[in-house]
């Protein structure tokens, strides 16, 4: 199914068409990586919404990303459980091993390294996640094999099998 | 009480398959609902098992459904609030990845109660496994025709969407989720009108929590005693409780209503770290007031909670034990509420911007003689007036630092340091 049916089949979920811009956008984020100007404009045509509704979630919600990101989006929960549990020593290690501040992506495109709040997974904490998938009870050792699994798995070597996956 | 109920099929091998969940005796309830009782007789017994809101605000359940208007000519929903963004929080994830149909089951349940044939539940983006698994879990009820038309041969259809939230805790307050789903920027709504009179789509809607939804079944198949003989009579039932933070075993604990967060915290968790003390409890997510070590012995549940000027909340038990600085902690918390304040009024999104700034500054050793005395002001301008509870929650977490741990916050201002550094 291309976007188009997609966003088609999100709308079909609702009485009224400006309730899809939520999942449109996220169906188009999927498919682009990010949302610039002019995938915001297909999807509120798509929807035959005013583009005014698209840009405002767009900016609002913090899961959209009106610019790039690297391939892999580290997502460090730095909220209360995770702190009290090192968050802060792992931020820094990441910063330190990649090279680049909170909010930073590496040169290669590979990792964008953000903090986020409560991913809700706090009985795991600290917990960061990958596009779709959580990593928790991290510790120095844990976030360099995550790394190091997560370089290969960018530069097209084909991965061994990950431990405690 | 050690039965778990809620959580009885989340480590079953494949509990999130229907095969599992019908094996353990799921969507008998509902049978027995459609074939044994009318909505009515359903929204009765709810009123009668007492079953309070799960999401926070305690609200008695059955009383909530009880306002939809029994005669509408709009079509009535029913949502399920599972954006679950309280920091300290994650039972409702756990449910929905491994025991999604106890989830819709409770939502059928209740659908029928309230006379509503589409549920949506909202679930906060980043829960991508559990979306998955209700997904899944949705098509197969449909197959087995637990959803659909004329459910189990009743005069009654229902079907349930899930939608993806895209990060805003304010879409945990019900009339914002509903702006959300309506394809808005979530901002809380003035009420009234109530969402039971208009909500969705200006239709009749029942905004209710996952956990408040999975106690229903239970409730038919044991009956409206059985639930109310769990826990205090007036706040009564199995409760989930997420314990988190610097504790032996964090963990999900399903316990009753009521037990004693000392008891909670040192044998169900295990206590404090090696070598280390509680100093002290945050009981229901970080909306919920600190509560100092001596105050342990609270029972955990909303009229208790309250008694002592704090809430059961969520149910997120976060610990914090003597290596932990409080400024540090209470400084974490504003800020998330300055991050996720949605702008709508302005004690709340200017108000935490300033409180932020000073705590800031407190905690870098920079802190002036009367920051205390200007926080307190703050907090003052902040609570009661903003326009939903999240500024509200923002400042009494604040006083209630203050209140008790005011000897750090001087200690930072005096020394020009944080001591815990």
């Amino acid at each position: 199914m291309g976007m188009r049916e997609k966003i088609e089949a999100a709308a079909g979920r609702y009485p009224d068409r400006r309730s899809a811009i939520m999942p449109a956008l996220l169906i188009a984020q999927k498919e682009h990586g990010h949302l610039p100007g002019p995938v915001l404009e297909e999807v509120a045509d798509v929807l035959g919404v005013e583009r005014i509704w698209v840009y405002e979630l767009a900016t609002f919600y913090t899961l959209f990303h009106t610019e790039p990101v690297g391939m892999f989006h580290l997502q460090l929960c730095d909220n209360v459980s995770c702190m009290l549990r090192g968050a802060e020593a792992l931020l820094a290690h990441m910063e330190a091993v990649l090279g680049i501040g909170k909010g930073g992506t590496t040169s290669d495109g590979l990792f964008t390294l953000s903090t986020v709040e409560c991913l809700g997974a706090c009985e795991m904490a600290p917990v960061m996640q990958v596009g779709d998938d959580y990593h928790g009870d991290l510790d120095v050792a844990r976030i360099d094999t995550l790394l190091d699994h997560l370089r290969r798995a960018g530069s097209g070597v084909p991965l061994a099998p990950r431990a405690g996956a | 009480m050690s039965e778990r109920v809620l959580l009885r099929n989340v480590d079953v091998p494949d509990g999130h398959l229907i095969s599992a969940y019908e094996a353990g005796g799921g969507y008998r309830a509902l049978a027995k609902a459609l074939r044994e009782h009318t909505p009515d007789e359903i929204i009765e017994l709810v009123k009668n098992s007492n079953l309070r809101g799960r999401g926070g605000a305690g609200f008695p359940t059955g009383m909530k459904w009880s306002f939809v208007p029994k005669q509408a000519n709009k079509p009535k929903y029913l949502c399920c609030n599972a954006d679950e963004g309280e920091p300290g929080t994650f039972k409702d994830r756990i449910i929905m990845e491994r025991d999604p149909h106890q989830l819709i089951e409770g939502m059928a349940i209740s659908a029928y109660a309230i006379g509503a044939e589409t549920a949506y539940v909202y679930v906060r983006g980043e829960y991508v496994l559990a979306i998955r698994r209700l997904e899944q879990a949705i098509a197969e009820a449909h197959a087995k025709g637990y959803l659909g038309t004329r459910i189990l041969g009743a005069d009654f259809n229902f079907t349930v969407h899930v939608h993806c939230g895209a990060g805003a805790y304010i879409c945990g307050e019900e009339t914002a989720m509903l702006d959300s789903l309506e394809g808005k920027r979530a901002q809380p709504r003035l009420k009234p009108p109530f969402p039971a009179v208009a909500g969705l789509y200006a239709s009749p809607t029942v905004i209710n929590n996952v956990e408040t939804l999975v106690c229903v079944p239970h409730i038919v198949s044991r009956g409206a005693d059985w639930f109310r003989g769990i826990g205090p009579d007036k706040s009564p039932g199995p409760k989930l409780y997420c314990v988190s933070g610097q504790v032996r075993r964090p963990g999900l604990y399903e316990l009753p209503m009521g037990i004693p967060l000392r008891e909670l915290v040192d044998e169900h968790a295990g206590g404090a770290l090696q070598g280390r003390k509680v100093k002290a409890v945050i009981p229901g997510g970080v909306s919920a007031s600190v509560i100092p070590e001596s105050g342990l012995d609270v029972r955990m549940d909303f009229d208790s909670l309250a008694a002592v000027g704090s809430m059961l909340g969520s149910a997120g038990v976060i610990v914090i034990d003597d290596t932990t600085c409080m400024v540090k902690v209470a400084t974490r918390i504003v800020e998330f509420f300055h991050h996720e304040s949605c702008g709508k009024c302005t004690p709340c999104r200017e108000g935490l911007n300033w409180v932020f700034k000073v705590l800031r500054r407190i905690e870098a050793g920079q802190g002036a003689p009367d920051d205390i005395e200007q926080l307190q002001g703050l907090c003052k301008g902040i609570f009661g007036n903003t326009f939903c509870a999240l500024g509200d929650g923002a400042a009494m977490g604040l006083r209630a630092a203050l209140a008790h741990f005011e000897h750090e916050f001087t200690a930072h201002i005096e020394e020009h340091r944080c001591p815990f550094h």
